[in-house]
């Protein structure tokens, strides 16, 4: 993740020490200074997220790293970041909860904290990841698409891949993508800060280049000052969606193995996916059509990859380490086409290939 | 043109947002007022400023004036204004917050501001309650006064929001008033000339909220008020601290020297530097 956010770009860090997150930010408060980039601990980590959305705004990736505890207090300004529309990335290795709970022990319990957890109508993009290398990617691509889409993306990793250690060759990056904000080219004059554009994204003066304007946490007009009026926050609310929603194709990421013919399919994300991909391999060995369908972003829902899936597999197993928080999303879009089965597990330990195993034989 | 209106022209933006959110009365404007002045003196060019506040009255200050401005969630101003300046050290980052932001739900990143000694401008206007809300007592609401939610009487202590940041560390405190209007205007170009965290406490009439529940008057009458109960520095060094008693000391607190985080960082940088290269 450190590797990923060096080579996106990220010279901004600031977080607080909570495990099982904070090697992040060990490493990063050595490799940042070196790059010109700035590392600092600040007192709790609503002030992390506050100092990280200010760098962004001073035109400078940046990035900080928690747990459970840590992004309930991010909330307020995860908010923040989402009607200022301001770029950041915010990596959430999760742990049990509720409360200071398991700080050692791999859970998926942040699922729907991450989606939920700021106030008001917002939308989000979440991703996961499931090996060291998806680590590294994952955190490319959040980078791109807090740039590209202007708003904070979450990165949802489970503590099991984060402590992981993996073989990846770095291949001097050839064919890595990094996309940077889209600044105004008007005259400052000119310049709309918050106007309503065809992709539903507008231009990012960073402070200090001659485009003086005002960020407000309030609802506000596409000048950027607050407003009152029902023809403005409508319109505003509704582009902050659209923004999103008009780009799903390009956020919602999956992975598909084995589903053309599975007549059972797996739906996983995280360290679970591991588990569920090795089930999958010994269940076709003992003849089960299994597949399984891997969710690299979380959020927004991938509605259409699970549709997919129920074109083929009458029967879905969501196996997940908390106690159903996208069995839940996958049951809301079936309508009834397929039999949709969770396998829950909140006692701190992980879910085995076997435990999915033998819940796919509880439910052929 | 007069020098008032040349200011007004330069700095206010005039896209929208007049008339202002703030009572007829309010202190907030003159504090504006002593800023803006402050700025046009020292010279700074609008894109060099960076203009942060948090949430309430004085809150609503930024969107006003052409600068860069950043108005933040309730409390964290300083943490954004830690991020914009590090990120940006070329960057003039000001503060603008109130009592309830600087010193309640701020409190702590306002001592640990202090304490990095962060370049960053404070200026806090003190007004002793949450007037947006509707008059609740605030850490800085006297003990015994009344509030919408102290309304048999406040029996907390108060903050003094200048020596908590002068325990905390800050490197330059000045405290006025907005009665004290010229005061003001120097209090707080020495603050945003001063490398490190500075802070200006200002001291300000809530006529609209603490002064009607408290019966204290009109706006004129409670800063007939501060110029009665002000005291300035070198005169109250040589009073008893019973004089002091219900006196506000004005003046500058603290003006010293420490060294200052983006300095410090950059010896980081360069030390850092010389590890990975050897």
């Amino acid at each position: 993740m450190v590797e990923g956010a060096l080579r996106a770009g990220c010279r901004f860090f600031a977080g607080y020490p909570i495990t099982p997150a904070t090697e992040i930010s060990e490493i990063l408060s050595v490799k940042l200074p070196q790059v010109d980039g700035t590392f600092i601990q600040m007192e709790d980590e609503i002030a992390s997220l506050g100092a990280v959305i200010g760098a962004s705004l001073a035109g400078v990736k940046s990035m900080t790293a928690t747990s459970g505890p840590g992004f309930s207090l991010m909330q307020e300004n995860l908010g923040f970041a989402i009607i200022a529309e301001v770029p950041c990335v915010i990596v959430n290795v999760m742990r049990g909860g509720p409360s200071t709970g398991l700080p050692t022990f791999p859970s998926q319990s942040d699922v729907m904290q991450a989606r939920w957890g700021t106030h008001g109508d917002h939308p989000i993009i979440v991703l996961s990841a499931s090996t060291v290398r998806e680590c590294y990617d994952m955190t490319i691509k959040a980078f791109n698409f807090s740039e590209k889409f202007r708003t904070p993306v979450i990165l949802l990793i489970d503590e099991v891949v984060a402590h992981m250690r993996e073989k990846m060759v770095l291949s001097d990056e050839e064919g890595v993508e990094i996309f940077n904000r889209v600044k105004p080219t008007v005259p400052p004059e000119w310049y709309i800060p918050f106007e309503d554009t065809p992709s539903g994204i507008p231009a990012m003066a960073n402070f200090g280049e001659g485009y003086r304007y005002h960020v407000t946490g309030l609802t506000h007009d596409i000048r950027g000052f607050p407003t009152s009026r029902p023809d403005e926050i409508g319109p505003f609310i509704a582009r902050l969606h659209r923004k999103i929603s008009q780009h799903f194709s390009e956020i919602q990421m999956a992975e598909f193995f084995q589903t053309e013919d599975a007549d059972i399919t797996l739906v996983a994300y995280g360290s679970v996916a591991r588990s569920a991909r090795r089930a999958m391999i010994e269940a076709r060995e003992e003849g089960l059509k299994v597949g399984l369908l891997k969710l690299l972003t979380i959020w927004p829902f991938m509605r259409s990859a699970v549709e997919k899936v129920f074109q083929v597999s009458k029967i879905l197993v969501v196996p997940e380490m908390n106690m159903g928080q996208i069995s839940r999303e996958v049951k809301r879009v079936n309508r009834g086409v397929a039999k949709v089965f969770a396998l829950n597990k909140v006692d701190g330990t992980i879910i085995t290939p076997e435990e999915i195993m033998n819940r796919i034989a509880e439910v052929a | 043109m007069a020098e008032v209106t040349k200011l007004i022209h330069k700095y206010l933006r005039h896209d929208k947002k007049f008339p202002h959110v703030w009572c007829p009365g309010c202190g907030i404007g003159i504090m504006l007022g002593a800023l803006i002045r402050a700025i046009d003196r020292v010279g700074y060019e609008k894109d060099e400023i960076v203009l942060v506040s948090g949430i309430g009255c004085s809150g609503r200050l930024p969107v006003y004036v052409d600068f860069n401005t950043l108005h933040t969630t309730h409390g964290r101003a300083l943490t954004f204004a830690t991020g914009v300046k590090l990120a940006k050290p070329s960057l003039k980052v000001i503060v603008i917050m109130g009592d309830g932001d600087a010193v309640a739900i701020g409190g702590n990143h306002f001592i640990h501001s202090a304490r990095r000694n962060i370049d960053v401008t404070s200026i806090i206007l003190n007004n002793s309650v949450y007037g947006m809300t509707g008059g609740q007592y605030s850490p800085t609401t006297p003990y015994g006064m009344r509030s919408s939610t102290t309304v048999y009487s406040n029996i907390e202590q108060s903050f003094k929001i200048s020596e908590l940041a002068v325990t905390a560390g800050a490197v330059f405190v000045g405290r006025g008033t907005v009665y004290h209007a010229k005061l003001l205007d120097s209090l707080i170009e020495k603050a945003i000339l001063k490398e490190g965290f500075s802070v200006v406490e200002v001291i300000a009439h809530c006529h609209t909220q603490y002064g009607r529940q408290n019966r204290l008057g009109t706006a004129v009458e409670m800063m007939e008020w501060q110029r009665d109960h002000a005291v300035n520095v070198e005169k109250a060094a040589t009073m008893k601290s019973g004089e002091l008693q219900d006196k506000i000391v004005i003046g500058v607190l603290v003006d010293k020297e420490l060294p200052v985080y983006q300095d410090e960082y950059e010896k980081i940088r360069e030390r850092s530097r010389a590890v990975a290269g050897r």
